[in-house]
């Protein structure tokens, strides 16, 4: 297995959607993401693995367009692009589930997955929510990521963790993302919540989006990653493949990862042409 | 391809919660409950006391200190809904009608157009009001509470400077003032009670805001910006338009109310009084709305408003001391405030994640 730093082993040969060159993000002057290169295709789950610190959230927050690089470059299909807000990457294909995913939990599940994009009917004055193909389409979308037997006009507050995951999910499936970032919540979720999770990364994966999963747990990552990009002090620190790794090799590096990292450290201070 | 990875395997099995707590969550989902629970509780206490509170005479008198406190408690139930908190619609209300009056005592203008410049100055305040908010980001609690003593402020000075006293009357014989009567002073003789056409205002008030809340865009994006207005902001909801309009319409209440009640005596009495302020939002919190937003119904504060006037003509006919009034009012804020928190710490045990 290769675990050497720097190194691509994305092990595709289509063109990337999102790709970071050299990516480098300081607080101050504390670097907490350096000179990261990280390139996501379609139809491919990136696991993102590190411990607090990491830089697992810069990383994210640059991805979804909240953080802006010091040095290096991010392209989409190719081409530098800038985000300045969340927005403007949402309106470039990159949907972003927060870890603290917020909803509005007095509004109906399908007022939630159209906030911001409601699908309306009739004349200018009298123009109205079309509640009946909003509620329709909201029960499709949730079946397909593996949501079933909702009631879509129960408020959102009904949820459960996990479902909510899934509704974030949905909506940016069927708003045509091309980009998907989880980060993984960090409250306790039961086996079957996290399975909902996971089903829904698989559906996005299906549908050909580049996922970006942000998890603490191996074991889940393992289970729907076709790649594993170890973070520790803000740089890459392992980028393996599900081929490279069993589930008991990728846990062993999860806990080790701070081992890694100085480990790392010390070989490219060690040689600085590197 | 490792064969130990998930592959799509079709819907999961989820749990679902027992029927109970799904009834539960569906009651939490309307808000007016209480304050329709409220109305049945106060009618409890005042029907055996005073038997005279169901006819049509005592009807007719609920519904009038109901009405103009509907229309204002509509408008900012809304407002709470998105986060958000008006004091300055009282003032707005007797400031708009001051200055219609002047325009037609004072100017010899006709009385649609005083009430026409009257309403656009009311938006303005609520226009600063609402930019105010959104651009300093200060609490709306603050920013319209020095709103609301400038105007208060102001119109005691202007009115005692340019009338000569705190009153202005006299607009019966102003152009347009028969018009203006039919519309906002219209009144319907039915059995012992007369009935006014604030009624009509305040129930299309509430229809309108209803149907609003519920089945518009404009709707998400108020319960968006109360209930989480990063997200909103984030998915592309205009929550800064959102929470203007919104404030733009508590100024148009106001000045709706003030205009009811200048045709209604034919004049302003400006007075100096500071409780009325609050009873608006005494009327949507007791209607169920959260103060932290995201929660409510305008059905529910007119149904507070509904409740305001029974308990207030009850403990009249009942025979009790007026003065108690505010004291029972005061107890079923508490309740409701009470209740109301029951409801966020239920919404709120639900993990965000």
């Amino acid at each position: 297995m290769s675990t050497a730093a720097g190194s691509t082993a994305d092990g595709g040969s289509t063109p990337p959607v999102l790709e970071l060159r050299g990516a480098t993000a300081r607080f101050g002057s504390v670097a907490a993401l350096s000179s990261v290169d990280l390139a996501l295709r379609g139809g491919q789950v990136t696991c993102l693995l590190g411990e607090n610190g990491s830089g697992k959230s810069t990383l994210v927050g640059v991805l979804s367009g909240m953080r802006r690089l010091s040095e290096g470059e991010l392209l989409l299909d190719g081409r530098p692009a800038r985000f300045r807000s969340p927005r403007q990457a949402r309106a470039a294909g990159i949907a972003t589930v927060w870890q603290d995913l917020a909803i509005a939990p007095l509004m109906s599940v399908w007022r939630n997955f159209f906030l911001g994009a409601e699908p309306t009917r009739g004349p200018r004055p009298l123009r109205r929510l079309d509640v009946a193909r909003a509620q329709q389409v909201t029960t499709t979308a949730m079946a397909g990521v593996g949501v079933v037997g909702l009631d879509p006009d129960q408020p959102a507050s009904a949820l459960q963790a996990g479902e909510r995951q899934s509704l974030a999910i949905a909506r940016a499936l069927h708003f045509g993302a091309r980009v998907l970032v989880l980060d993984e919540p960090t409250a306790p979720m039961t086996v079957a919540q996290r399975a909902l999770v996971l089903q829904s990364v698989v559906a996005a994966r299906e549908a050909g989006l580049a996922v970006v999963f942000v998890t603490h747990s191996p074991q889940y990552a393992h289970l729907v990653g076709d790649r594993f990009v170890l973070l520790g002090g803000g740089r890459v620190a392992g980028d393996l493949t599900a081929e490279d790794v069993d589930v008991h090799d990728l846990t062993r590096l999860v806990a080790g990862g701070d081992e890694l990292s100085r480990l790392t450290e010390a070989l490219r201070s060690a040689r600085p042409g590197h | 391809m490792n064969p130990d990875r998930l592959s799509y395997a079709g819907a999961a099995p989820v749990t679902r919660r027992s029927p109970g707590r799904r009834l539960l969550d569906r009651l939490l989902a309307r808000p007016s409950i209480g304050a329709l629970l409220g109305v049945g509780l106060v009618l409890l206490i005042f029907a055996p006391q005073a038997p005279g509170l169901l006819s049509t005479g005592s009807l007719a008198t609920v519904l009038d200190v109901a009405a103009p406190l509907g229309i204002g408690g509509v408008a900012v139930a809304l407002l709470l809904v998105a986060g958000q908190f008006d004091l300055s619609i009282g003032v707005v209300s007797v400031s708009s009608s001051l200055l219609t009056a002047l325009l037609v005592t004072e100017l010899g203008l006709g009385l649609w157009p005083a009430l026409v410049v009257s309403l656009t100055a009311a938006l303005l305040v609520g226009a600063v009001n609402g930019l105010l908010v959104v651009i300093t980001e200060l609490p709306s609690f603050l920013v319209t509470l020095a709103t609301f003593l400038v105007l208060q402020g102001g119109s005691l000075a202007v009115a005692s400077a340019v009338a000569g006293s705190s009153r202005v009357s006299g607009l019966a014989q102003a152009p347009g003032w028969d018009s203006a009567l039919a519309v906002f002073g219209a009144t319907a003789q039915l059995g012992e009670g007369r009935f006014r056409i604030s009624l009509v205002w305040w129930v299309l008030a509430t229809a309108l805001t209803s149907w609003l809340l519920w089945r518009t865009r404009f709707g998400s994006s108020v319960f968006a910006t109360g209930g989480a207005g990063r997200a909103a902001h984030e998915l592309g909801v205009p929550v800064w338009r959102t929470t203007v309009l919104l404030f733009l319409g508590t100024a148009s209440a106001g000045w709706l109310i003030g205009t009811i009640g200048l045709v209604r005596l034919g004049g302003v009495q400006v007075d100096p009084a500071l409780g009325a302020e609050i009873e608006f939002i005494v009327v949507a919190v007791i209607g169920g709305c959260l103060l932290t937003g995201g929660y409510g119904s305008t059905v529910g504060a007119a149904l507070g408003a509904l409740l305001y006037g029974i308990a207030r003509e009850g403990i009249v006919l009942a025979g009790w001391d007026p003065r108690w009034f505010q004291s029972f009012l005061g107890s079923l804020l508490l309740v409701a405030l009470l209740l109301n928190g029951v409801v966020r710490r239920r919404l709120g045990r639900v993990p965000l994640s």
